[in-house]
């Protein structure tokens, strides 16, 4: 693939709804670019797509891992319509982990219809100082689609569709860290770098695995590793970026174009450290940049995973994005490239790369 | 076993990093059981053959302690860090820290020493004496574990870590108490329990045992203006009702309180009103696993002075023994 079809694969990926519980659309784009290169190609009941590709040759009888399992997450954070109001207004309930105080004023999208919405704000002129000075709740907020009434808006949507942020990807910068932005990256970037990884040939079984549900509890990862029992994991990811100026000399959690993020813990998971030593030594020896996540923050598919059967090593691996779990975030295409690159190196030489 | 909890006590295992514990242990077990296994998530399960007649029993307390992960090294050379369990905010400025590498450092705060134990972390930091980023000999993602010597106070002993080496050590005293049994004993020292009793799941679902037991601390009710809690230092083993993650299988509750009676073993009923143990993850294993917990009465529990009586151990390693000799009733 070459960069301009990586990045129409990932802009159309990104471009794609697919709020959590809701990834039928994303799957459909990722079913097309990965069939004709993967052996097997199944949907399971909660909406994963498992891609199955077999070893590139018979294994030495002490090879190991045999099977291997990289898991990225088709799901986003959005919104589920609730409750039509008589005035034709939307009720909702966020989906996934939401600021509240993001969504005012912001364009969404509905439905299978694809019906545009509008989350309003009254305007300056009708508020007072002390209005401002506190943040609107979930509570406080409806979807506005234009409708006249109840009627009018029950013939476009229905309480139990979801919502999504009507956020193009565009590319912002060629040059530099090739910045571009869009929405879902979250894990939109995972999900290409996985479809880009499932092109390679590798000694082992590789199970690329497309999961569901991801920001309600890594509940599609849960039952595909529960499926699949790999030997090794990993999970590809978009993650939490914060390298704006600060006045002290803290970290920020990643930077942008400073390499694809390896995480050591966060909420979900303790990384193997196997793991994480090999992933260092491939970057490091392949003069591939990288970097650490520096916060204990956030969960991902790893913490499924790793405790599947008896138990998996593990291992995160993600492209920082700025403003993520918002409607629209930030990546370096030059992170994605390089994660790509790291990955693929990595699995390559996982065989004797690292011991048991 | 003063001697044998001082060992693993003092010994280095945040969660994630339980190697020097797992060495530890390894050692005394050799011998007692008959084999012995590392699994994937580093827990070390110990195997002993039942004669036959019995069940397969999954014994579990947990090597790991709290501890700190190291998210910052900054230019003159203090790391910022994230918590690794349930650290309390109450741990005081001052406080020692070890790094798997033996590296030694203080816990200070940027408000200085008198500062408030509010929670705030971004606030407090471990100097380990560098002067700069490039002389520091700890980096991004470096554990810690706390120091603290144990304190051997008489009938009570006072440490770090008695949340879980003082249950890996009634494991260890109770199987080396027992000659035979007719059920097969899988002996299992944890791992991550203080992150989510994460050894416990995948062990207990290798293992599919027919009946579970986590031996664990407890928080007690008895001292001054303490929130009421009716297990106290000095009165026995105590026998788990509930917590705040698990409700005791009435099977092997009863069966241990109708085994420590039989043996004259000092007991006491206990019911949490917060934390839980390995127990909840071998509860919840496969299709489910009738399971309860004993429990060794500390106090300062996830302070660097948990304090353990003496006699309640005794009372623990007789009433574990005698679960693991007896074919369960349940």
């Amino acid at each position: 693939m070459n960069a301009s079809a990586m990045h129409g694969l990932l802009q159309r990926l990104c471009d794609a709804m697919g709020v959590t519980g809701n990834e039928g659309a994303v799957r459909e784009i990722l079913r097309e670019a990965v069939a004709e290169h993967c052996d097997e190609l199944r949907t399971d009941a909660l909406g994963n797509l498992i891609c199955f590709k077999a070893a590139n040759g018979e294994a030495a009888e002490d090879a190991w891992p045999r099977k291997v399992m990289v898991a990225a997450h088709m799901d986003e954070i959005g919104l589920m319509v609730t409750y039509i109001n008589e005035d034709g207004t939307l009720r909702f309930l966020p989906a996934g982990g939401i600021d509240p105080r993001i969504l005012v004023a912001k364009r969404v999208v509905i439905g299978g219809n694809a019906v545009a919405g509008v989350i309003g704000a009254r305007p300056i002129h009708l508020t007072k100082p002390e209005d401002r000075q506190r943040a609107l709740g979930v509570d406080d907020l409806v979807i506005d689609i234009g409708a006249k009434d109840k009627a009018a808006a029950a013939a476009l949507v229905k309480p139990g569709d979801y919502a999504g942020f009507a956020t193009t990807f565009q590319v912002l910068d060629e040059g530099g860290v090739q910045a571009a932005k869009g929405k879902a990256f979250d894990d939109r970037a995972g999900c290409a770098a996985l479809a880009q990884l499932v092109q390679g040939s590798y000694p082992f079984d590789l199970y690329a695995v497309f999961t569901a549900q991801e920001e309600v509890g890594l509940r599609g990862a849960t039952v595909a590793a529960n499926a699949v029992m790999p030997d090794v994991a990993f999970a590809l990811e978009g993650t939490i970026c914060d390298d704006l100026p600060k006045d002290e000399d803290v970290s920020p959690v990643t930077e942008l174009g400073k390499g694809p993020a390896i995480t050591l813990m966060d909420q979900s998971f303790i990384a193997d450290r196997r793991l994480v030593d090999h992933l260092v030594r491939t970057a490091e020896a392949r003069g591939i940049p990288y970097q650490f996540k520096r916060a204990v923050a956030g969960g991902t598919d790893s913490g499924a995973m790793h405790l599947a059967g008896e138990g998996v090593p593990s291992v995160t691996v993600a492209a920082p994005a700025r403003y993520i779990h918002g409607p629209v975030g930030m990546i370096s295409l030059a992170d994605y490239t390089s994660m790509v690159a790291l990955m693929r190196a990595a699995l390559e030489t996982l065989q004797g790369g690292w011991t048991r | 076993m003063k001697e044998l909890i001082k060992r693993l006590v003092e010994a280095y295992g945040p969660s994630g990093r339980e190697g020097e514990v797992r060495a530890l242990i390894e050692a005394e077990l050799a011998g007692i059981v008959d084999e012995m296994r590392v699994d994937a998530m580093g827990n070390l399960i110990a195997h002993k053959r039942g004669s036959g007649g019995g069940r397969r029993i999954m014994v579990a307390a947990h090597m790991d302690e709290i501890g700190l992960i190291i998210t910052h090294v900054d230019e003159k050379g203090y790391l910022r860090f994230a918590r690794v369990g349930g650290v309390l905010p109450g741990t005081p400025l001052g406080s020692r820290v070890r790094f798997g590498n033996g590296v030694i450092g203080v816990i200070g705060h940027e408000d200085g020493m008198g500062a408030k134990a509010d929670g705030d972390w971004d606030k407090v930091f471990v100097d380990v004496g560098a002067t700069s980023k490039e002389d520091c000999p700890v980096q991004v993602g470096d554990v810690a574990g706390f120091v603290q010597p144990m304190v051997d106070l008489g009938s009570r002993l006072a440490a770090k870590s008695m949340d879980d080496r003082v249950g890996c050590a009634v494991i260890i005293a109770a199987a080396r108490a027992i000659s035979a049994t007719p059920n097969e004993l899988f002996l299992v020292f944890t791992t991550q329990e203080e992150v989510g009793t994460r050894g416990a799941v995948v062990s207990a679902y290798g293992i599919e045992p027919e009946v579970g037991i986590a031996v664990d601390v407890t928080p007690t009710g008895d001292f001054p203006e303490s929130r009421t809690m009716s297990v106290s230092l000095g009165k026995g083993a105590a026998i788990k009702v509930l917590d705040s993650g698990m409700i005791s299988h009435p099977g092997v509750k009863n069966w241990m309180v109708a085994t420590a009676e039989a043996g004259g073993i000092a007991y006491q009923l206990e019911v949490l009103d917060r934390g839980t143990t390995d127990a909840r993850a071998i509860q919840t294993s496969r299709a489910g696993v009738p399971a309860g917990c004993l429990s060794v009465p500390t106090r300062y529990v996830h302070s660097q002075s948990e304090m353990v009586d003496m006699g309640d151990l005794e009372a623990c390693v007789e009433l574990l023994a005698a679960l693991m000799e007896n074919v369960p009733q349940i």
